[in-house]
C-alpha cells in the first residue's frame, strides 16, 4: 500500500485539491467578466500588503483554528462533527454571560474564566448528539445539523428578547465591561517593539489558539486517551476488543471538540465585537471542516489551513469591496476545496499513486512488506 | 365558522409548505434506499431553484425553467455520484461540499448575470407556475363543509403541488412493485448479493442519484418559480435539511414519508400564521417538570446516563422553576416565534432519540461498494 511517500501524501495531495479549487474558481471569475489573476493580486496586497491585513488574515485564521480543530479531533474518532457552527454560538452565549455578569478586575483574570465558559457551553452542546450517537447509534451528522439551527434559534431568542438592553433595538447583548477587553496584536507587538496595525481586530486569542494546537497534539499523540481516540477511529471493534469502551470515546470526543469550537468565541465575542451579536459566528464552524480535511485532520496542518483560510476571507472581502466579485466567491473556493479534499480525494491520490508507482519501478528490489501503519 | 375557514387556510398553506419539503424527502429516498446517503438535497434545491428563475426569466416559460432547475439539480447529482459511487469518497463530506458550492456559486452566478444583488428578476406572467383552479371549483363551493374544503384546500394550487403529492403512490409502486425499484432496494442493503446476481451496482447506484437529482429540482422550481417569484440568496432556507429529518422520521418509506412532510409542514404553517403561542403557565411548568422527572428517571442506568439525563433533567427543572417564579401558576407563558421556528429540528432529535421507535438505516447507506477482483 505503501506507493507513495510521506510527504506527498501530507503536502502533495492538499496542494494539488487547492490548486484544482483555484483553478476552477479562476473559471467562475472569468465567466462573470472579471480577471482572475488580478483578483488574486487584490487579495494577495489585501490580505498579506500590509499589518492591517495581516491582522484580519490572523483573526479569521484563529476562528478557524478553533473550529478546524474541532472537527480535526472527531475526524480521528471518525466522528464527523459539523456542528461546530452550533458550538461556537453557545460558546458565545457562555463568553457573554461570563462577561457581563462577573465583575472582573482585570482580563487575565477574566480570560481564563471566558475560555471555561466557552468551552463548558460549547462541550454541553456537543453533549447530546455525542450522545445519542454513544447510547442510541444516532448518527452524530444529523443530530449535529439540527442541533445548529436549534443553537440559532435559542440565540435569536436570548439576544432580541432576554439580552439585549431594554434601551437598545440591536438585537446584541450591552458591551462588556472594559476590564474583559483582551489586548490586540498591536498591543502585545508594541511591547517588543514590532509596529502593527491599530485598527485590525487580531487579539491574544490567536496565541490562545497556538496554545490549543499544541494541547490537541500533545492529547492526540502523547496520551492514552488520544491513542485510544485514534485506535477507535481507526477500527472501532479492534478498539472495543483492546478494551477501549465505545461509548466514552465518543463522548469525550465530542465533549473535546465541542469545547474547542466553543473557544472560538474568546476571539469573535471578546477579543473583536466585545459584545454577543447576532449570527456571530458567520460560517466559521462550516470552515473549520475545509480547514480540517486540507490541514489532514493534524494540529499542524489545521494551523497552516486556517493561516490560508484566513487569507483568503481577509482577501475575498477586500475584492468584494474593489471588483463587482461578491465575497461569496470564497464560500464556492471552500466549498471546492471540501470536495476535493474530503470527498474526490480518490481522484486526486489514485492517478499520484501511479506516477510515483512508475518512477518506483527500476529500483524494483523486493523490500520488505513495511507494516501497514 | 370562521374557525373552520382559519383552519383551511391553515391547512391549505400546510399543503404549500409541505410540498418542496416532500419532493426533496422522496428524492433522498430514493438516494438512500440505494445506499447513497445524501446531505446535499439543500444545495440541489439551491441549485435549481436559481436556474430555474433565470431561464424561466430569460426565456419567458415556466416550463423551460423547470427543465433548467432539474439540468443544474442533475449536474449537482452528477458530482454526487461520481464523488460517492465512482471515487469512492465520503458521501457526508461531499454532500456538506456541494450545499456549501451551491450556496456561493448561485449568487456569485446571479450577481455575474443579474447584478441585482445576487437575486434574478422578478418573474411575472408565463415564467411562473401559476395556480390551477380545479373544475367545478366555484359550482361546488356552495355545498357546506366539502364545498370549501375542495375550493379551499384542493383546487388551487401549482401543478408542481399537484405532481409532488403524486409521487409518493408513484415512489411506493416503484420502489415495491417493480423490478428496478426491488433492485434498488437490495443495492441498498447488501450491494454483493446485487452484484452476484449480476446487476450493476454502479448504474443502480447512479440511477437512483438521478432520480433523487430529478425531484429535487423539481423542489428548487417550485421555490422560485411557484411560491415566490424569482430566485433569492439561500431562499431553500434549510428546506433540504429537514426533509432529511423528515425522512428519518419516516424510517426511508414513502407514505410515512408524505406523513412527516405534512407534519413539518403543519409546524410551518401554523408558525407564520401566530407568531408567538401562549400557553397556561401551570401547563408549561407541569409539562416541564414531567420531562424532567422521566430524564431523571431514566438515568439510573449508567454513570454516563445520570450525567447526561442528569444535566438536562436539572435545566428543565431550572427552567420550571424560572417560569414558576416570573409568572405564577394563573400566568400565561409566550413560547416566541423563534423557539417555534426550532421545533421541527427539536422534534426531530427527540425521534431520533428513539422516543418514537428506532429509525434503522438502510444497511449499506454510507458505504462505497468496492468490487471483489
Amino acid at each position: 500500500m505503501d506507493a507513495m511517500p510521506k510527504w506527498a501524501e501530507v503536502i502533495l495531495i492538499p496542494l494539488i485539491s487547492l490548486i484544482l479549487a483555484f483553478f476552477l474558481s479562476g473559471l467562475v471569475i472569468l465567466a462573470i467578466g472579471e480577471n482572475p489573476i488580478r483578483a488574486l493580486q487584490i487579495m494577495i496586497s489585501g490580505a498579506l500588503g500590509s499589518t492591517y491585513g495581516w491582522g484580519y488574515t490572523l483573526y479569521y485564521a484563529t476562528n478557524f483554528i478553533f473550529t478546524g480543530l474541532a472537527v480535526a479531533v472527531a475526524f480521528q474518532a471518525r466522528l464527523f462533527n459539523i456542528g461546530g457552527e452550533g458550538q461556537a454560538a453557545l460558546g458565545g452565549l457562555g463568553v457573554a454571560l461570563i462577561c457581563l455578569y462577573i465583575p472582573f478586575p482585570h482580563w487575565t483574570m477574566a480570560l481564563p474564566a471566558a475560555i471555561l465558559g466557552a468551552a463548558i457551553f460549547g462541550a454541553f452542546w456537543a453533549m447530546i448528539p455525542g450522545y445519542l450517537q454513544a447510547r442510541l447509534g444516532v448518527h452524530v451528522v444529523i443530530t449535529t445539523i439540527m442541533f445548529n439551527f436549534i443553537g440559532a434559534s435559542i440565540l435569536n431568542y436570548l439576544l432580541v428578547d432576554i439580552l439585549r438592553p431594554p434601551t437598545s433595538m440591536n438585537p446584541a447583548t450591552a458591551r462588556f465591561p472594559d476590564a474583559t477587553n483582551l489586548p490586540s496584536l498591536h498591543d502585545v507587538l508594541s511591547v517588543v517593539g514590532i509596529p502593527f496595525s491599530r485598527a485590525a481586530p487580531a487579539n491574544i486569542s490567536f496565541f490562545i489558539a497556538i496554545l490549543a494546537c499544541i494541547v490537541i497534539w500533545v492529547l492526540i499523540w502523547h496520551t492514552r486517551l488520544g491513542y485510544q481516540i485514534r485506535a477507535f477511529g481507526q477500527s472501532e471493534s479492534a478498539a472495543k476488543y483492546a478494551g477501549i469502551s465505545p461509548e466514552k470515546i465518543i463522548m469525550v470526543t465530542m465533549l473535546i471538540s465541542g469545547g474547542l469550537a466553543g473557544m472560538m468565541a474568546i476571539n469573535n465575542v471578546m477579543g473583536e465585537a466585545e459584545r454577543l451579536v447576532q449570527n456571530a459566528v458567520e460560517g466559521a464552524g462550516f470552515i473549520g471542516i475545509a480547514v480540517a480535511l486540507m490541514g489532514r485532520s493534524h494540529p499542524i496542518g489545521v494551523f497552516l489551513a486556517a493561516i490560508l483560510f484566513g487569507f483568503l476571507y481577509q482577501g475575498g472581502a477586500e475584492l468584494s469591496l474593489e471588483t463587482s466579485i461578491p465575497s461569496d466567491l470564497i464560500v464556492v473556493i471552500q466549498a471546492l476545496v471540501i470536495l476535493f479534499t474530503g470527498a474526490l480525494d480518490d481522484m486526486v491520490r489514485a492517478p499520484l499513486k501511479s506516477m510515483f508507482l512508475m518512477f518506483r519501478k527500476p529500483e524494483a528490489t523486493p523490500k520488505a512488506p513495511k507494516p501497514a501503519e | 365558522m370562521d374557525i373552520f375557514i382559519t383552519i383551511l387556510q391553515i391547512l391549505d398553506s400546510t399543503l404549500r409548505l409541505a410540498t418542496p419539503l416532500l419532493l426533496a424527502c422522496l428524492a433522498g429516498l430514493f438516494s438512500e434506499r440505494a445506499g447513497i446517503f445524501d446531505i446535499g438535497l439543500e444545495g440541489k434545491m439551491l441549485a435549481a431553484a436559481f436556474m430555474s428563475a433565470a431561464i424561466a426569466f430569460v426565456t419567458g416559460s415556466a416550463w423551460i425553467g423547470l427543465a433548467a432547475g432539474i439540468g443544474a439539480s442533475l449536474v449537482f447529482s452528477l458530482i454526487h455520484g461520481l464523488a460517492s459511487i465512482t471515487f469512492r469518497g465520503n458521501q457526508l463530506i461531499s454532500g456538506v461540499a456541494l450545499n456549501m458550492l451551491a450556496l456561493g456559486l448561485t449568487v456569485l452566478i446571479a450577481q455575474g448575470w443579474f447584478s441585482q444583488a445576487g437575486r434574478t428578476p422578478t418573474l411575472i406572467g408565463d415564467a411562473r407556475f401559476t395556480s390551477l383552479t380545479l373544475p367545478f371549483a366555484e359550482t361546488l363551493s356552495v355545498i357546506p363543509i366539502l364545498g370549501p374544503i375542495y375550493k379551499e384546500l384542493i383546487s388551487g394550487h401549482s401543478i408542481l403541488v399537484y405532481i409532488a403529492f403524486l409521487m409518493v403512490p408513484v415512489t411506493w409502486w416503484v420502489l415495491y412493485r417493480t423490478r428496478f425499484g426491488l433492485r434498488l432496494r437490495a443495492v441498498g442493503e447488501n450491494p454483493a448479493a446485487v452484484d452476484t446476481a449480476g446487476i450493476s451496482v454502479i448504474w443502480l447506484r447512479y440511477a437512483a442519484v438521478m432520480i433523487c437529482g430529478v425531484l429535487c429540482g423539481i423542489a428548487g422550481t417550485y421555490l422560485s418559480t411557484s411560491i415566490q417569484a424569482g430566485f433569492t440568496d439561500n431562499m431553500t432556507a434549510n428546506r433540504g435539511y429537514i426533509a432529511l429529518a423528515a425522512l428519518i422520521f419516516a424510517k426511508w418509506r414513502p407514505w410515512y414519508a408524505l406523513g412527516a412532510c405534512l407534519l413539518f409542514g403543519f409546524f410551518f404553517a401554523i408558525d407564520n400564521r401566530f407568531q408567538n403561542i401562549s400557553l397556561y403557565a401551570w401547563l408549561a411548568i407541569a409539562l416541564l417538570i414531567l420531562i424532567a422527572a422521566l430524564l431523571f428517571f431514566a438515568a439510573r442506568k449508567s454513570r454516563l446516563d445520570m450525567f447526561v439525563l442528569g444535566t438536562l433533567g436539572t435545566i428543565s427543572a431550572a427552567i420550571a422553576i424560572l417560569i414558576w417564579t416570573t409568572n405564577g401558576l394563573a400566568g400565561s407563558v409566550v413560547i416566541p416565534g423563534q423557539l417555534m421556528q426550532s421545533l421541527p429540528y427539536v422534534l426531530t432529535v427527540v425521534i431520533l432519540a428513539g422516543f418514537v421507535g428506532k429509525a434503522t438505516p438502510p444497511k449499506a447507506g454510507g458505504e462505497p461498494y468496492i468490487k471483489e477482483r
